[in-house]
């Protein structure tokens, strides 16, 4: 078997670790932040939109892994145009794909907890929600600095010529 | 245009007086009452707890009331009424309300009692369902249930575990005939019977029934099931009746629902006054009131006290030490960032107030990390035109917060222009799938998904700025508190460093690889650079520990400081989040006008290409929104104030109406004509 029929499969294994990892995180994340979210509604009804906003925070990893996995395959060809990689630009897009994946699922998962702590404090300081909302927001940076690198790296795997 | 001047204000007053000049105090909203002067022999503060936890029992209840009568009877609200405000109401409804008070009161407990009664019938009807179900089973039993039998035989009336025909019992029993066993019902779990036997081998019976795992029913009567049947049933209906009832006679109340919401306002007013009263000094015919207030209402407060009651008014400097509240104005551009910095903390007495130009970057930031022209004229649009309808009614922090909004969908449009996104590429999609033709407006600028190192670039310089007037403002505060020291080893020295490190590593070749910028530094100017920043990064080393003592701790002092570029560097790169969030923005709308061009086609084609167009748009701009807030507020928190500012002031809380429900209206009869 020709080992560069298999560069496709490695790129599009890339793209897809980085959407499913970052979203199995963000899935984690939102829905521990959730639980902890009902809990602080139950008692005040009224706190509900700032719970949300909480809660919602660590999903943002799961867009950005879609982002990634988007431009990933775009850059690939599977989302039209023509489908045909060697086996290392395959392997090196896999690898690109790799920091959204692996960053995405932890920090979503990390800042979920953090933003259980922050309901916590919403559920205690209501005034203090701008601060409550910067903690979890601390932990996201990380999945940004992931977003870009992969971000970049696809780009400039693409302009490779291998 | 910053920290409002506070005064300290001394009131004296008669205490005949002193309701009439705490309500007038009330509705100016002007002061924060503060204990300023110590009790003496004359001067005593009274305790008010009593009065106080009467009015604030009575704000719970009214509460609890309000919340039955909402479940009861749900009040018609929408979306708008958050717009709306507040209800005004005219001073004499005020005036008047106190003869409805204890009426509204009664009101108020009455349905707080027929709602305790409602749930006790609820409870009621289910323990006699419990009981109706335990007696199926019995339905065809004709005796009662505690019959234990007549003057010669012992009945035993109870339930076997596992079905049992009639046979296997009679088996079990036969030693002791003759007896009679009746079955009454049969389930794959219990058979209940009836087993009648001579009194004279009642026991042995017993015995051997026990053996079987026979057990008396749980219930028991003097009648017949069936007549019991139609006793619970009649008891249920009863219960239910009562429950409707009370249900009625709640949602009756309905219509003083408007009452009971003053109420709750209106003894809020009262308490606050109360806690008030508790702060006065006061002998038997005067009271001092000591407090804050902003120095430009000042003169007029003193004058128009003066005007109504016999008073004498002291205005003052507050001294050094005072912990002097703070109140922010600002002008209507900036004001509405003045809930973001509050957010993070109110300036202390040795800081600016940094609202202005937190707004002047604010909204770029914000503009940058949505950036598409699309969402940003929706948000323009939509607070726009609450603002345009709404405005002279809604509660100042709903309007500030739309301000903001409005402001930062302004700059959205700017950059979405820039860097051509309207609504991702909706108008190519559009055109290509429906027109068969692909029209799209170039941006102005570059477009960020084709370039992403040229927008990182431009990130970091934003950055970079941000910073450096982070810095700036360090400057000015050292500048205001003359610490002529303070300035140059805290501030010029770390900016010669950031600015000649900067222009240093945009010389070499690498940096200059990976911005993809090409920009030829003189090799002179390069050298000056470096001459510099090591004579800054010396004088660092030498001065920042120089409240030590010691010259060798000193020197590590300085050198740790030093180490604090490390953190330039790491705050500079956290702006590349404008880069990730701005082409998140963008990317997403993408996919999703992509998502919807593979549906079109036909009519069908369109409408599901216009409803994912429509959701998919939704939920990006509602999360991306949120993302770019979010972050906004991070930089400003940690990059932004972590380089010049602390806060720690403690906020204005004037002695107001805090009401929930109504807006008293000024007293404006004499003037309305």
């Amino acid at each position: 078997m020709n080992l560069d029929s298999l560069g496709i499969v490695f790129a599009v294994l890339g793209a897809i670790l980085a959407a499913a990892m970052a979203g199995i995180g963000s899935a984690k994340g939102v829905g521990i932040a959730g639980e902890a979210a009902a809990g602080v509604v139950t008692e005040d009804p009224g706190k509900f939109g700032k719970a949300l906003i909480l809660q919602l925070l660590p999903g943002t990893q799961g867009i950005y892994g879609l982002l990634i996995a988007f431009i990933a395959l775009s850059q690939i060809g599977i989302l039209g145009g023509d489908a045909n990689l060697s086996a290392a630009k395959g392997l090196a897009y896999l690898f690109a794909c790799l920091p959204m994946a692996f960053v995405g699922y932890h920090s979503a998962i990390s800042q979920g907890k953090a933003s259980i702590a922050s309901l916590g404090l919403l559920a205690k300081r209501p005034e203090a929600f701008g601060k409550a909302m910067i903690f979890p927001a601390m932990v996201e940076t990380y999945a940004i600095l992931a977003l870009l690198i992969s971000m970049l790296a696809i780009n400039g795997v693409t302009n490779l010529n291998i | 245009m910053a920290i409002l001047t506070m005064k300290s204000i001394f009131i004296y007053g008669l205490k005949k007086d002193r309701e009439q000049i705490l309500e007038f105090l009330q509705r100016k909203g002007a002061i924060e009452v503060s204990d300023k002067l110590p009790e003496d022999i004359g001067f005593k503060r009274s305790d008010v707890s009593s009065t106080k936890q009467k009015l604030e029992r009575n704000i719970s209840l009214t509460r609890t009331a309000l919340d039955i009568l909402g479940s009861f009877a749900p009040s018609k609200g929408s979306i708008t009424d958050v717009l709306k405000g507040k209800k005004e109401i005219e001073i004499e409804v005020v005036e008047q309300f106190s003869e409805k008070h204890e009426q509204t009161m009664n009101r108020v407990n009455r349905i707080i009692e027929l709602n305790k009664q409602n749930a006790e019938s609820h409870a009621e009807v289910l323990r006699l369902q419990a009981e109706v179900q335990m007696l199926t089973p019995w339905m065809e039993l004709d005796i009662p249930m505690d019959f234990s039998g007549t003057k010669k035989t012992t009945a035993f009336i109870g339930t076997l575990p596992r079905p049992w025909t009639l046979e296997e019992i009679y088996q079990s029993l036969a030693e002791y005939l003759p007896l009679d066993v009746e079955i009454i019902s049969t389930t794959r779990d219990q058979t209940c019977i009836v087993v009648t036997c001579l009194k004279d081998k009642a026991d042995a019976v017993g015995d051997e029934l026990r053996r079987m795992e026979f057990a008396y029913p749980s219930i028991t009567f003097n009648k017949a099931p069936c007549e019991q049947l139609e006793h619970l049933k009649n008891q249920i209906s009863e219960a239910e009746s009562s429950i409707s009832k009370a249900q009625k006679e709640i949602i009756s109340y309905e219509e003083y629902r408007e009452d009971i919401l003053f109420l709750q306002d209106y003894d809020t007013v009262l308490s606050e006054r109360y806690e008030v009263i508790g702060h006065l000094l006061q002998n038997k015919n005067v009271f001092i009131l000591s407090g804050y207030v902003p120095e430009k209402e000042a003169k007029n407060l003193e004058k128009e006290l003066n005007e109504h009651f016999t008073i004498a008014v002291e205005i003052e400097q507050p001294s050094e030490e005072e912990d002097v509240p703070v109140l922010l104005k600002n002008s209507s551009f900036s004001a509405p960032l003045e809930g973001v910095v509050e957010g993070f903390s109110l300036p202390n007495k040795q800081e600016i107030d940094p609202t202005p130009i937190v707004s002047l970057f604010y909204y770029v930031l914000f503009g940058l990390m949505l950036s598409d022209a699309g969402y940003g004229a929706l948000m323009v649009i939509v607070c726009g035109f609450s603002l345009a309808k709404y405005s002279h009614s809604m509660e100042n922090s709903t309007k500030k917060a739309l301000q903001m909004f409005l402001y930062c969908g302004i700059a959205t449009v700017f950059w979405g222009i820039m860097f051509g996104s309207y609504f991702g590429d909706l108008l190519d999609v559009v055109s290509a799938t429906f027109f068969g033709k692909k029209i799209s407006i170039p941006p102005l600028w570059f477009f960020p998904v084709n370039e992403p190192m040229r927008m990182l670039t431009f990130s970091l310089i934003i950055g970079l700025v941000h910073l450096m007037t982070g810095l700036g403002l360090k400057f000015y505060q050292l500048l205001k508190l003359k610490d002529i020291k303070g300035i140059f080893y805290d501030v010029i020295s770390w900016f010669v460093l950031v600015i000649g490190g900067t222009i240093l590593l945009l010389s070499t070749e690498m940096v200059q690889g990976i911005l993809g910028v090409n920009l030829t530094v003189p090799a002179v100017v390069a050298d000056a650079c470096a001459v510099l920043a090591i004579i800054a990064a010396l004088v660092i080393i030498l001065t920042n520990g120089r409240e030590s003592r010691n010259p060798f701790k000193r020197f590590l002092k300085g050198a740790y400081a030093l180490y604090g570029i490390s953190g330039y560097l790491s705050d500079v790169l956290s702006y590349s989040r404008l880069l990730a969030l701005g082409l998140a923005t963008g990317v997403i709308a993408s996919v999703i006008n992509q998502m919807a061009a593979v549906a079109a086609g036909g009519v069908i084609g369109a409408i599901v290409f216009i409803v994912v167009v429509i959701g998919g748009h939704a939920v990006n701009i509602g999360i991306n929104a949120l993302g770019a807030y979010v972050h906004t507020n991070r930089l400003h928190y940690v990059e932004f104030f972590g380089k010049f500012y602390e806060g720690g002031g403690r906020k204005f809380m004037p002695y107001d109406m805090k009401t929930k429900y109504y807006k008293i209206k000024e007293n404006v009869k004499n003037e309305s004509r």
